[in-house]
């Protein structure tokens, strides 16, 4: 990696100063960007490390019944600490392996929005808000494409606040290389409507499968899904599984996900 | 009762407390005094014209000591072949020059265009950056067959096109075995690939090279199979030092499986730039320039003809090959799909006639070589899968055809050259269908069905051929190398036992098993023997360690320089006890004359080797050292039956492996705990293969699966708890351990018997599906039930 400098600071006023600076980047639990410095392929002058900022880290539910996740909070702590929410619990510990899971955060992940990560699809099928220290982002508005998002440069995720879905359960089929999301589908079934939200699978990153929630809206069951399938063209193409390939096993693991949160 | 000690113990390896307790030395933990760090500027294209090479201004950079490229190479020797294969028509194969550096043309991405030696490896990396090449970037030549094709992009514009070698096996068989198969009352054909394989030792390599300006000696540290041989590929046909003046010290090794016996640029850079900077210049792979620098593994694409008459005897195999060599020729690449793969192509079978064509193209890929298994688990994977689409094909069981057509006297001369000296492959099968509940087999797949999942079960069988040898045949088959091994026992004064051996170990145990061996031999307890290996100051003249040689060969020079030794004590033994030197008995470490109640202990004898008070001067002389040499007179042949049983999810593909077994003739075996690890290993690489593994180039020559996130390895999760067994082991009948090896065994035989089981499966729920190339990744797997 390029040399640059580090900055650990303790709240989040001194992170977004600190991120001021000229090719500052953020560094929230580093799994996607170490590696990336570790290749050569980003060269920020300043690393400003998110990980030692008590007020983002922590789970607490709301008064309005929602969870509310700090952005520096690790999966291993989601997975553990998200009882109320056992769908993104689920999903949490699910990521990656017990070294990832303890290092890296919901903040980051989002943040980052790579189409194969398992938060995008969690956050969105839930009908997050996307706290930051600027505003809050609904998850409808946030997510923008393969690695995009609303946030504007210099902006931190400080916290997430996931409705708790009456049912819900994320499927998950892994690349056979990475163990990301090939195919990743969460299904949240929340008072006012189901969501369905599908990670891995597109060209431009996390989507909802609209005609799956109208399905799952007049019955929510596996079999309300019959019939219904995904055109191939605008899913991923490569490697590990054709456009077809991916457009089927969402079909496929959206059911399952319906079976799971039944 | 099992043993606890001497052959057939399973003692716990020794050398494990230094690997999980992190105290081994590997050669990354190895730094000189005044070291340079050396950075590879490598292609990022897979064929094009260097124009030009400009490093003024990296050459200025901070740090920087030199920058070497392909021109400071000019009088330098090419990396040489070991193999010289020669065709069908009597030519000797294309053997292009390898140059150190890239010289006017780079030929895959990976290949080394300049080396950056600076004072910190940051340095070095950052004036890499600064290099600016200028390299005209032509089409690549990557599919095989259409490399070989008229007008295709050539890799090696002297060679005229990239046919490396055209060869045929046996050639005087050809025309009886095509018309055979003309002849026959039924032909399976089955088209296939073996899929590229990145090796992928959990250790990537590292070389440091230093130079004593006092005494004109080089030292090179590698992460080598067999320092030996590089000592002598690279003294001698790269860069002109005489044996005398290298050494070449591999330590701990983390893991080869092939990857590692090779000679590489790298080192003969570093050993050189050495020399020419007067100072110490080391060189870590990064995890990416492994994968494109590092042998790759596998890469055929074959089309196996199978004929039976009537009664479905095998009558004849016919077999072509087109076999990657990749962009240049790797040390032992031409001789994997020839003689380790044509020769292996009778099976377990007495098909009376083969011929076996394979035809070598190089390809703007990274050079392939062999890898666990070398061309045995091609050829057992083209020829079992072949088998069982027959037996589908005639509506029989597969294990009742194999049976039938097994070869059951011994010594048998097969029709590719070789002769299998012993073997059971009935009683392997008889016991893997035992260990496997095959009659329960119908129950277990409607309890899938019931859960909505497909069963299929996969069984075969496989030979390999281990211990490569005698020199003096594969000689003639054109080996540029011997391929005995030596040993060198010295006894100190107090009668423990140092064994310096050619056969290096890096993950396989030779420093817990030799020692069984040797101290069974004279009945002392293990400890009292210790293993020195991996250092061509320490060691005499050895081959290393690859193709599961390393007992058999290894071991019998170390079994025949400990017959030396114990024939030199009883001599000694006799002088002090005063008796005749045929009375003298050697048991748990006593002398003693048969017959009297006379005795003198092991450690008594050593002393008066030297300390020679009293002692037969006049007629030995003083001290207990001994070495031998061991050429074997055959190769030994591991045989067995394996069987795989799967569940496929028909929804998505997943192909779930439920249960592995894995019955194995290994002859005699010295210690079961090794032998059976060795088989879990190998057993986890050849599903791997068959399930995840996958190097892919796209059409450009750029690598698809360029790290772990595109390249799947195997993990624990992916594999079951095997069952294994060795229990009928027929002793090699020309070693004097009655052994054959293990260590490829596992990743032989596994690929054919979980594609069988997948076929089953698929078939089961009467999808046609014949074949599907590895890896059965799920895309793949869906796409052949959907296709």
């Amino acid at each position: 990696m390029y040399a640059f400098d580090l900055e650990r600071p303790a709240t989040v006023a001194d992170a977004v100063t600190a991120l001021g600076a000229d090719e500052a980047q953020a560094l929230g639990g580093g799994q996607t960007l170490i590696p990336t410095l570790k290749q050569r392929l980003a060269s920020p002058s300043v690393l400003v490390s998110l990980s030692g900022i008590a007020e983002m880290t922590g789970i607490c539910t709301r008064d309005d019944g929602s969870l509310a996740i700090g952005g520096g909070t690790t999966h291993a702590a989601v997975a553990v600490g998200a009882d109320v929410f056992p769908g993104l619990a689920g999903l949490a510990a699910g990521i990656g392996d017990p070294a990832v899971r303890n290092r890296g955060t919901v903040g980051g992940s989002l943040a980052n929005n790579d189409p194969s990560a398992c938060y995008p699809a969690g956050a969105l099928a839930s009908g997050a808000t996307i706290v930051t220290n600027a505003r809050e982002i609904p998850a409808d508005d946030y997510f923008q494409g393969l690695f995009t998002t609303a946030l504007e440069e210099g902006e931190v995720v400080t916290e997430v606040r996931f409705p708790v879905p009456e049912a819900s359960a994320y499927m998950k089929f892994e690349q056979p290389a990475s163990r990301f999301a090939l195919v990743g589908v969460f299904v949240a079934k929340h008072a006012d409507g189901v969501r369905v939200a599908v990670t891995g699978a597109s060209e431009n990153g996390v989507f909802r499968w609209s005609e799956a929630e109208a399905a799952l809206n007049d019955s929510f069951t596996a079999d309300a899904l019959n019939g219904l399938s995904l055109p191939a063209e605008g899913m991923i193409n490569d490697l590990h599984g054709s456009d077809a390939y991916r457009a089927h096993i969402t079909a496929v693991m959206t059911k399952r996900a319906v079976t799971a949160a039944c | 009762m099992p043993k606890d000690n001497g052959i057939g113990a399973s003692l716990k390896r020794r050398e494990d407390v230094r690997f999980l307790t992190g105290t081994g030395n590997y050669t990354d933990d190895i730094s000189v005094h005044r070291q340079l760090y050396v950075h590879f500027l490598r292609s990022d294209v897979a064929n094009g014209t260097i124009n030009g090479i400009d490093t003024a201004a990296a050459s200025a950079m901070s740090g920087v000591v030199r920058i070497f490229t392909g021109a400071d190479f000019e009088g330098v020797g090419s990396i040489p072949c070991g193999w010289q294969v020669t065709d069908r028509h009597g030519e000797v194969m294309k053997e292009p020059a390898h140059p150190v550096l890239a010289q006017g043309k780079v030929r895959h991405v990976g290949d080394p265009i300049a080396a950056v030696v600076a004072n910190s490896l940051e340095e070095a990396r950052n004036a890499a950056e600064a290099i600016d090449l200028d390299i005209h970037e032509l089409p690549a030549a990557v599919d095989m067959r259409k490399a070989l094709e008229e007008g295709a992009p050539l890799v090696h514009d002297e060679l005229g096109d990239n046919l490396c070698y055209d060869w045929g096996f046996v050639e005087e068989n050809r025309e009886a075995v095509d018309e055979a198969i003309k002849n026959a009352a039924h032909v399976t054909t089955l088209e296939l690939v073996n899929n590229r394989l990145v090796a992928n030792p959990m250790e990537p390599r590292v070389a440091v090279g230093d130079f004593n300006r006092a005494t004109g000696d080089s030292t090179l540290y590698t992460t080598s199979q067999n320092p030996h041989v590089i000592r002598l590929l690279m003294g001698a046909f790269v860069l002109g030092i005489p044996e005398h003046k290298l050494r070449v010290v591999a330590p701990d090794v983390g893991g080869g499986f092939g990857t590692k016996i090779f000679h590489y640029a790298e080192e003969a850079f570093c050993t050189f730039a050495a020399k020419a900077l007067n100072r110490p210049v080391k060189w870590t792979a990064s995890r990416s320039e492994a994968f494109m620098s590092d042998a790759h593994g596998r890469d055929h694409v074959t089309k196996i003809e199978l004929a039976l008459d009537a009664d479905n005897n095998f009558v004849a195999l016919r077999t072509a090959t087109l076999a990657n060599m990749g962009a240049y020729l790797s040390t032992f690449a031409p001789s994997v799909p020839t003689w380790l793969h044509g020769t292996l192509m009778a099976g377990n079978y007495k098909t009376p006639l083969i011929y076996v064509n394979v035809k070598a193209v190089f390809t703007n890929t990274v050079p392939v070589d062999a890898y666990r298994g070398a061309g045995r688990p091609e050829a057992t994977y083209q020829l079992e899968r072949v088998v069982d689409k027959a037996a589908r094909e005639l509506g029989v069981d597969p294990v009742a055809l194999r049976r039938q057509n097994f070869i059951t006297e011994f010594p048998y001369a097969t029709p590719v050259a070789v002769e299998y000296d012993t073997g059971d492959y009935n009683a392997t099968m008889d016991t893997l269908e035992t260990m496997i509940d095959r009659d329960g087999f119908a129950a277990r797949r409607a309890a899938s069905e019931a859960k909505g999942k497909l069963r299929g079960l996969g069984i075969n069988c496989y030979i390999e051929a281990c211990g490569i040898a005698p020199s003096n045949l594969v000689g003639q088959l054109g080996a540029r190398a011997g391929l005995y091994e030596s040993a060198t026992v010295r006894v100190n004064a107090t009668g423990g036992l140092v064994v310096m051996t050619g056969s290096h170990s890096h993950g396989q145990g030779h420093e817990t098993v030799f020692p069984q061996v040797i101290a069974e031999m004279i009945g002392l307890d293990e400890s009292m023997v210790e293993i020195v290996h991996g250092d061509t100051a320490n060691s005499p003249m050895g081959m290393g360690t690859y193709g599961s040689r390393s007992l058999a060969v290894g071991g019998s020079a170390m079994v025949r320089a400990t017959e030396k030794i114990i024939n030199k004590t009883k001599k000694i033994a006799a002088h002090l006890m005063e008796a005749a030197e045929a009375d003298i008995e050697l048991k748990d470490g006593q002398f003693s004359v048969a017959g009297t109640d006379k005795s003198v202990a092991w450690g008594d004898v050593c002393l008066a080797a030297y300390v020679p008070h009293n002692y037969p001067l006049e007629d030995i002389e003083p001290g207990l050292e001994e070495t031998a040499f061991y050429d074997p007179s055959n190769f030994t042949y591991p045989a067995g039956a394996y069987s795989c049983e799967v569940e496929v999810d028909p929804e998505t593909g997943k192909v779930t492996i439920e249960s592995f077994a894995a019955a194995d003739d290994f002859g005699n075996v010295v210690n079961p705990m090794i032998v059976e690890g060795q088989v879990h290993g190998g057993l986890g690489q050849g599903i791997g293969q068959a399930l995840l593994e996958n190097c892919a180039y796209d059409e450009n020559g750029q690598l698809l699966s360029a790290s772990y996130m595109d390249y799947a390895m195997p993990r624990a999760s992916d594999l079951p708890l095997f069952k294994v067994d060795h229990s009928n082991g027929t002793p090699c009948t020309h070693n004097p351990l009655g052994v054959k090896g293990c260590g490829e065994a596992g990743a032989i035989g596994s690929p054919p018997a979980v594609v069988n089981a997948v076929v089953d499966a698929l078939q089961s729920a009467g999808k046609n599906v014949l074949h599907i190339d590895m890896p059965l990744t799920p895309a793949r797997v869906w796409d052949a039930m959907n296709g």
